[in-house]
């Protein structure tokens, strides 16, 4: 009886936990994306990102995705108003470019800003004066950021802070995208520094 | 019996290398070791703090927050990235060190943030601030600029400073 009890618990553990799955998925929960939503322009059973976008670079080009076509890049969402997270990426991206050598040269980093509000093209010029000049600090209007997020499933939300002020909540893996417009993975910037590489080098040689 | 002696002539040469090198406080039972912060780009309206309180009393004390002649504003934040997502709020009640508990505040988690610094910081200067404390009222301490990369688990300026951890 009471193995049978145990067992029957479990079931309905299990039907609670699919359950719970698919509402979070289904769009129904606020403040959850809905990764379904995203359109995908290929039909390859591959995760919907890598879709259209249009973006101005923090040296005043516009940038959409066709200007990508037949180049790997990798992408990441963030703000300036962040302090660990976001600087610490486009540091760590800044040595991995320096590590990469020649190959570098055949991937476009970017670094999109969620906060369009406070970042403005001045300031990411001056912010992305660190870094690499290779990556490229996006920025957009509420749509065109919503529409970027959205071509890459990504999450943001604007979040009220005491004061008045208010912060960012956002996705924060970095994304590699390769010649062909396919999500390669994501960089985890916590692995080891050679599995890193390895990844990058991979996603620099889908170039042509 | 030597090599007790040995260990302990070694502590104790280590503990007065870092009483050399060290850039802690104490106010009442708290220990406060090593305030740092990270070099910020140009530009930077925030910039993270971070140290490591100890609680060597009886009683429980909360840190509620701090001022700074470098920045507009210093706040008690507190991060994490979920599910893939990267979150920050602000610890409206400042963040409680009880009794005999060491409090770390390390990039990726608990931090000082310095809103709309004066000035960049920049790596190997330092700047004043004023850390407040629920019981142990306000302690003045310096904070170490570190390079933009500077984890707790690799100090390039202070020695035998913080414990490893994965951020």
């Amino acid at each position: 009886m009471k193995a049978l009890k145990i067992i029957r618990i479990a079931a309905w553990g299990a039907v609670a936990i699919v359950g719970g799955v698919l509402l979070a998925f289904s769009g129904l929960l606020p403040g959850v994306e809905r990764p379904g939503a995203v359109t995908s322009s290929t039909a390859t059973g591959v995760a919907a990102i890598g879709g259209q976008f249009e973006l101005t670079t923090h040296r005043g080009e516009m940038l959409t995705n066709e200007d990508l076509e037949d180049t790997p890049y990798l992408v990441f969402f963030g703000f300036t108003r962040c302090p660990d997270v976001c600087p610490t990426t486009l540091f760590e991206l800044t040595g991995l470019l320096a590590d990469l050598g020649p190959d570098a040269d055949k991937i476009t980093p970017l670094f999109i800003t969620v906060d369009p509000e406070r970042d403005t093209q001045e300031l990411l010029a001056s912010y992305m004066s660190s870094f690499d000049p290779r990556i490229l600090a996006l920025r957009g209007t509420k749509e065109q950021t919503d529409q970027a997020a959205k071509a890459f499933a990504a999450y943001y939300e604007k979040v009220p802070l005491e004061g008045g002020n208010y912060t960012m909540d956002h996705t924060a893996g970095v994304y590699l995208i390769d010649a062909e417009g396919e999500f390669m993975g994501t960089l985890d910037l916590h692995e080891p520094k050679e599995n890193q590489l390895q990844k990058l080098r991979r996603l620099a040689n889908t170039a042509a | 019996m030597k090599l007790v002696k040995t260990l302990a002539l070694g502590l104790i040469l280590n503990a007065a290398a870092q009483g050399v090198l060290a850039h802690d406080y104490e106010a009442g039972p708290l220990a406060i070791d090593h305030p740092w912060a990270r070099a910020t780009p140009p530009g930077a309206p925030v910039a993270g703090g971070y140290l490591t309180i100890t609680n060597t009393g009886t009683e429980p004390d909360r840190l509620l927050g701090g001022s700074s002649d470098a920045a507009e504003a210093v706040e008690i934040h507190e991060s994490t990235i979920t599910d893939g997502v990267a979150r920050m709020r602000s610890a409206e009640d400042g963040i409680a060190i009880a009794p005999g508990e060491t409090l770390r505040l390390e990039p990726g988690a608990v931090h000082i943030m310095f809103v709309d610094p004066a000035k960049p910081l920049k790596d190997g200067e330092r700047f004043p601030a004023t850390l407040i404390f629920e019981k142990a009222g306000d302690v003045a301490v310096e904070f170490a600029i570190m390079p933009m990369g500077a984890t707790p688990e690799a100090p390039q300026n202070h020695e035998g400073h913080g414990a490893p951890v994965s951020q």
